[in-house]
């Protein structure tokens, strides 16, 4: 496991074992993502992809082991950490605004009681002009699309202005143009600092989006650098064999640009 | 205008009317909450949970005063929510069924000692089963204070907590993710709920008061987008149909209060679902309509575009027989023609038959480029 110039990684966890009723989801999972990455969490369904994220921001309580955000436990780092849900998570039908739900990002910041005003309306704004739907702020949120309704999301994330992400599928049903505009805002947050971890599904843009990856079958099967871990044994041994991935790419294909270092 | 003569001269009148407004309010304003958390269902098990609380309040107490009963009431309502919460988190039993469970096993239970004390040779006794359908002409003026207290404490403590309650009901786990204590959170809603649920009893009756909860912010749903004018709206037709009901009744020989209010919640809600704009089936109904009637008319443009292309002349006339047999499957075409004159965009010539105008033509093409980007 690599660890960055002797600094707190970003994330630690260690010996996470998550279990709904008897079933283990996540099996002593051990994983460090160093600050500043883009990293992919990649494996089959049911692999618990979800669950570690949500383990991560305290969202499901784990049977065993520990997560340390920079060196703290979550309960005291909770602020650095932001939290993207899955876009089918919640009601688009709920009766409120755009702006209303991109300043939603803000009420953590707030604290209670305290109602959001012209500070958090302007940063809201700001967030919506980032993610390139400025002009629907006054729609209700049933009105959007698919590929919209992630942008919000990813705008009430940077409102939320944490050091950490985790985005669970950002890029789930969305279409090609879409993809590619989330792709060059993780790239940006990357740019200023952000460690940004990604729920991901497809295989083929693992390269070419992130720099370090986890692939996971309820254990971790292996956790660091896209060029280094990310290659077809390990693809097997999380996807047990089934992925076409490699049969028509070899690792040094897609790496090829520019990160191929060897 | 008698009517109206008489209640405001009515001091009896005016108490009932006022206690019911108030309580329709409450209630509406709490049931969108818990329409929008999902919990619509929760206001039944807990009215119906509530009976078993009145009647031993009364067995322990001998009181009838309102508010031992309806302490009683509010204890029982919170056991009976526990009890499904419970069911649901320690066994396999699923929420729908434990609400089910929970609303008649209490219910039962009310009744059999309802029974009971109506069978005790006391004569204090009487009266107890207006809470079975409510009787809004038993309130008091101290019954209405007590109403009207508890109300403005739960909607004190809602506008307080505003933006908390609205992230609890859209996104729990994001809410969560922020920190907010998401369980107690439910806990205070839940609360909140009982509080006003129970304030309804003597009027609305434990039967029927989840309609007091629910159809208030259904039908309101139909007319906003925003939270802030659901909420109010929901208050609003919640005090309309509380009032409306509660005067009737009471003016009315015999007539519980609980069935008329949910007469009056039932107009309010199936003209919402009729005729609110957008939501409503009607204005639904006629926008299909609408945008089908558009589809044909610019297919029939379309179909003159596709003729003209194969003359030399472009102001050639085609017979409205060759349109129809292009039309087969959209139909329309006698109206679409009519509707594309009336535009400009089309002309029938001399010998009867239809050709495109120079604007017709520019529009054909526009919409034609439109139709290549897709949507």
């Amino acid at each position: 496991m690599t660890s960055v110039s002797g600094m707190a990684p970003a994330i630690k966890v260690e010996d996470l074992t998550v279990a709904y009723g008897e079933r283990p989801v996540l099996w002593d999972v051990d994983m460090e993502v160093p600050a500043g990455i883009l990293m992919a969490i990649v494996g089959p369904n049911g692999a618990g992809k979800t669950s570690l994220i949500k383990a991560v921001t305290g969202l499901v309580r784990p049977v065993a082991g520990y997560v340390a955000i920079f060196g703290k436990p979550y309960r005291e780092q909770r602020p650095l950490v932001g939290y993207v849900p899955q876009r089918n998570s919640v009601d688009w039908d709920f009766p409120t605004t755009v702006l209303d739900v991109v300043m939603m990002g803000r009420y953590g910041g707030l604290g209670w009681f305290r109602r959001p005003g012209a500070t958090e309306r302007a940063l809201a704004l700001e967030a919506l002009e980032k993610v390139g739907i400025a002009e629907l702020k006054g729609r209700q949120i049933s009105q959007l699309s698919g590929g919209q309704q992630q942008r919000l999301f990813l705008a009430r994330a940077i409102v939320q202005d944490a050091r950490i992400y985790l985005m669970d599928e950002p890029f789930q049903g969305v279409d090609a143009t879409t993809e590619r505009a989330i792709v060059t805002l993780l790239k940006e947050m990357r740019a200023r600092g952000k460690t940004v971890v990604v729920v991901h599904h497809d295989l083929q843009t693992v390269p070419e989006y992130f720099d370090w990856v986890t692939l996971l079958n309820v254990r971790c099967v292996a956790s660091g650098p896209v060029d280094r871990v990310f290659n077809d044994r390990n693809l097997r041994l999380t996807y047990g064999g089934r992925v076409s991935y490699l049969t028509h790419h070899t690792p040094g294909d897609t790496l090829a640009d520019g990160e191929d270092g060897g | 205008m008698e009517f109206l003569g008489d209640l405001l001269a009515n001091y009896t009148l005016r108490t009932v009317g006022m206690g019911a407004v108030f309580l329709g309010a409450v209630n509406g304003v709490l049931g969108a909450f818990a329409v929008l958390r999902k919990q619509s269902l929760l206001g039944d098990a807990i009215s119906h949970a509530a009976l078993p609380g009145i009647a031993l309040a009364f067995l322990l107490t001998g009181s009838k005063a309102t508010l031992v009963l309806l302490l009683g009431a509010a204890a029982a309502g919170w056991v009976g929510t526990l009890f499904v919460m419970n069911i649901v988190k320690n066994t396999r039993v699923k929420y729908d069924s434990a609400l089910g469970l929970v609303l008649s096993v209490f219910f039962g239970i009310g009744l059999v000692l309802l029974t009971y004390i109506q069978r005790m040779p006391v004569a204090s006794q009487a009266g107890l089963d207006r809470f079975l359908f409510g009787q809004a002409a038993t309130l008091l003026a101290r019954d209405v204070a007590t109403i009207g207290l508890l109300g403005a404490g739960v909607l004190l403590i809602v506008l307080a907590v505003w933006k908390e309650f609205k992230l609890l009901c859209f996104d729990p786990d994001f809410a969560r993710s922020l920190g907010f204590p998401i369980r107690w959170l439910d806990v205070l809603l839940i609360t909140l709920l009982v509080t006003s649920i129970v304030i309804g009893l003597q009027t609305v009756g434990v039967v029927l008061m989840s309609a007091m909860v629910v159809a208030p912010a259904a039908a309101a749903r139909q007319w906003t987008d925003r939270l802030g004018a659901m909420v109010a709206i929901s208050a609003f037709f919640g005090a309309l149909a509380g009032g409306a009901g509660a005067l009737t009744s009471s003016v009315m020989e015999r007539l519980p209060t609980g069935p008329t209010i949910v007469l009056c919640l039932t107009v309010i809600v199936l003209v919402s679902l009729l005729v609110a704009p957008n939501r409503g089936v009607i204005w639904k109904w006629a926008r299909e309509r609408v945008n089908r009637n558009m589809l044909q008319v610019e297919a029939v443009l379309a179909d003159l575009h596709v003729l003209a292309a194969r003359h030399d002349d472009p102001g050639h006339g085609h017979p409205i027989s060759v349109l129809r047999t292009m039309s087969i499957g959209h139909g329309g075409v006698d109206r679409s023609l009519e509707v594309l004159r009336e535009r400009g965009f089309v002309r029938k010539t001399a010998d009867g038959t239809w050709s495109l105008t120079p604007r017709g033509l520019e529009e054909a093409k526009r919409l034609e480029g439109r139709r290549g980007e897709g949507p």
